[in-house]
């Protein structure tokens, strides 16, 4: 390694030099300015950059200048973009995911079960185990190993609309349209407890409370059409109402820092502080109903402490602490990052911890937004939208990246492989589809579905992809 | 001195008379009969003042009863299991089945085969000319008739200067004069006050519109940069055509429906 960058250093009278700031995603430069030859490539730089943090294990990084990936040697880049050599040239390090993620590409098992449309797939935080609820009133949770069912759980009355994995992975809470939520045991298949009742319409969204702030997973909180989300305690059967919307509550989040994130048709995203339920800022901004919200920490919150080598914790308590860990160093030094989707086309990106204004607003889509998810390593925001299309946001800026276009339906749902190079969509069109984010193009369309597609989910640990629709079968997709 | 507070003097001291209760259940039940009586023999505007009162009770009495009766019947309806299942994000969203969608756009096709305007009123009541201005006599014996005040809504741009009143043949008076509108998002199913940009046209001639005359049907222009649309290139639209959906000399407000 020393050698090789001794190397480099001494290439220096021979060809053309260019004076070059490495920097931070966040802007923070590595270290001073320094004259690199033209006739380095990615690689090279790859190496300079281990250096100059002194990583013990050697990252992959990519180079990105003024938002465009660099590919090539820098001496074609500069020719090709006529960039001036006066100037220091910025590149921005982005470290990658050290592991990498299949695309897939073909269905591998067909699940029929459901009597009716699969409303909800999810993959638990560890991905050993997959669940569904649907529109015939049950969950069932399903078999990965041999792909077929596995429980078959009864006991809502109507619609099973949202599902919801505790971040260990020891809990299953379902949501129906007439209001009530079931908790169930992944492991046997049965209801622990009694429902929970409470709220008074539909159930629109669930979210855990994240494993880092609380060891054994007891709290959750739910959203609801009536306008109220509620914080339930699994163990007490315990609710705290949190009220203050006027309208409906479409989705709700817990973040990482132990607040509370709603947001409602009534224009407004709220935050709430978690244990007694009191209200401590309301963001305003939108126009129109806010469809979605995303957490830039969103994905080491669902994954808790599992991450892509597939460990197994012993107790709560080390999970917590690898949980912490794991949080902190997604986090980094910088605040949580909120974005929203809304009915009025736009998006915002607030740090809700700093600013009650927002931070950038995202135009762009000519219809409502209906997801909006960030990548894993929260350097991305991704968007469906009724517009067909799907379109790619820089996670930290807020600035417009590219757009996906392809479906020819409405984007309902999508999801972002563990290691962010991958983007899955499911549309009313009955495909999926799997984005490329490198090369900006469609790695793979995975027909199949016989109807609408409603949800979509890329299994943590990578292996498999699960889709659920209007044709009430489970499909699993594999690489 | 107050005299009147024995009865509640004695209750305070003594406690209720033992038949107390008894003699205001007494009195409650033949109030009724008390008042009944009285309804039927009062005459003249007593009595149609009584019966409005018992009316307008029975009538509440009635809205309330129906409005318990209501919730629980809703309550029944929500309870079944519904064919069609619908994720949580379409649940609020207006579900036309398939079979309509296709129906309607073979109507709309050969609507547009048709070359009619596709626009939410197709066919305006034509206005004749006598209706839209009233004749102004001038001259110093009132004899001459070549002035006209118009009698419908207008929309004057900002900019405008009246010409001297020797060469003002149409006077377009300051009080039907607009400036806002109400605009609804038939998407969005939401209702914007938004500043009216101009008359793009009067169905009932280029001389309306060039007047800016705003009847029932007329197609205005309105300031949506409030709304937040966008372009394909991401450009914030700020002006949208509107269609006109009331009468507004008659009603005092102009109410339309975006056109998108």
């Amino acid at each position: 390694m020393e050698g090789e960058t001794e190397a480099i250093m001494e290439q220096r009278t021979v060809v053309n030099n260019v004076m070059c700031l490495l920097t931070h995603q966040d802007g923070a430069p590595l270290g001073a300015p320094m004259y690199l030859p033209q006739n380095i490539g990615p690689q090279q730089l790859q190496l300079i950059v281990n250096q100059l943090l002194q990583n013990e294990e050697k990252l992959p990084y990519a180079f990105y200048i003024s938002d465009e990936e660099l590919l090539v040697p820098l001496e074609t880049y500069l020719q090709k973009h006529k960039v001036s050599v006066e100037k220091a040239l910025p590149i921005v390090c982005q470290p990658q995911a050290v592991f990498r993620i299949r695309p897939v590409s073909r269905c591998s098992a067909t699940i029929s079960g459901h009597g009716e449309a699969v409303l909800s797939v999810a993959f638990s935080p560890d991905g050993r185990q997959l669940a569904s609820g649907s529109g015939d009133t049950t969950v069932r949770f399903w078999d990965l190993g041999t792909q077929t069912p596995m429980y078959t759980c009864t006991g809502h009355k109507n619609w099973v609309l949202c599902i919801g994995w505790s971040p260990d992975g020891k809990y299953l809470v379902s949501g129906s349209k007439s209001g009530e939520l079931i908790c169930w045991d992944p492991q046997t298949g049965k209801q622990s407890g009694n429902a929970l009742t409470g709220h008074k319409k539909w159930i629109t969204g669930i979210s855990w409370e994240p494993v880092h702030l609380n060891a054994p997973c007891r709290r959750f909180v739910s959203s609801s059409k009536d306008g109220d989300a509620r914080i339930w305690d699994v163990s007490l059967k315990k609710c705290i109402v949190l009220s203050g919307h006027t309208l409906a509550v479409t989705c709700v989040k817990w973040g990482g820092d132990g607040v509370i994130y709603t947001g409602s048709q009534d224009c407004t995203i709220k935050v709430w502080e978690t244990t007694q339920g009191k209200l401590i800022r309301e963001l305003k901004g939108h126009a129109h109903w806010v469809n979605s919200l995303a957490l830039s920490t969103e994905y080491v919150l669902r994954t808790g402490g599992f991450d892509h080598t597939g460990k197994h914790y012993s107790s709560p308590e080390e999970m917590k602490k690898v949980a912490l860990e794991r949080y902190n160093s997604m986090r980094g030094n910088a605040p949580e990052r909120l974005v929203s989707g809304s009915d009025d086309f736009t998006m915002f990106l607030w740090e809700p911890f700093i600013n009650k204004h927002p931070k950038t607003r995202m135009t762009g889509h000519q219809q409502l937004v209906n997801h909006v998810y960030f990548s894993p390593d929260g350097q991305w925001i991704a968007s469906a939208s009724f517009d067909k299309s799907v379109k790619i946001w820089n996670g930290t800026t807020g600035a417009f990246v590219t757009v996906f276009r392809g479906h020819v339906g409405p984007v309902y749902q999508i999801s972002w492989s563990a290691d962010s190079r991958l983007l899955l969509s499911g549309s009313k069109d009955s495909t999926l589809k799997v984005w490329d984010i490198r090369t900006r193009k469609l790695k793979q369309d995975l027909p199949g579905h016989a109807d609408e597609v409603f949800s979509v989910d890329w299994s943590p640990d990578g292996e498999k992809v699960a889709s659920g629709g209007k044709d009430k079968v489970l499909k699993l997709w594999m690489g | 001195m107050p005299q009147g507070d024995y009865m509640d003097r004695f209750q305070r001291d003594y406690g209720y008379r033992l038949d107390h209760f008894e003699r205001k259940r007494k009195k409650a039940a033949r109030d009724v009969h008390k008042h009944s009586k009285t309804a039927q023999k009062t005459l003249g505007i007593k009595g149609k003042m009584i019966a409005k009162k018992n009316y307008a009770e029975k009538a509440q009495m009635k809205r309330t009863l129906a409005m318990h009766e209501e919730s629980t019947s809703r309550r029944k309806a929500d309870d079944n299991v519904q064919e069609g299942a619908v994720p949580a994000y379409l649940l609020d969203r207006e579900n036309t089945t398939r079979a309509k969608i296709l129906s309607n756009t073979i109507k709309q096709k050969r609507k547009e085969k048709a070359g009619k305007w596709d626009v939410p009123l197709p066919k305006v009541r034509p206005v004749a000319e006598d209706e839209m201005f009233k004749v102004v006599r001038t001259g110093k014996r009132k004899t001459k008739q070549w002035k006209r005040m118009v009698t419908k809504a207008t929309f004057v741009g900002p900019g405008f200067t009246r010409k001297p009143p020797k060469y003002e043949r149409f006077i377009r008076p300051t009080g039907l004069r607009f400036t806002k509108a109400h605009v609804t998002h038939p998407e969005l199913k939401c209702t914007f006050n938004l500043e009216i940009i101009g008359v793009k046209k009067n169905p009932n001639g280029p001389m309306y519109t060039s007047l800016g005359v705003i009847t029932k049907g007329s197609i205005i222009e309105v300031n949506v940069s409030e709304l937040g649309l966008v372009t394909p290139a991401g450009k914030v639209v700020w002006g949208k055509y509107a269609q006109v959906t009331n009468n507004p000399e008659n009603d005092g407000c102009i109410n339309a429906v975006l056109l998108v």
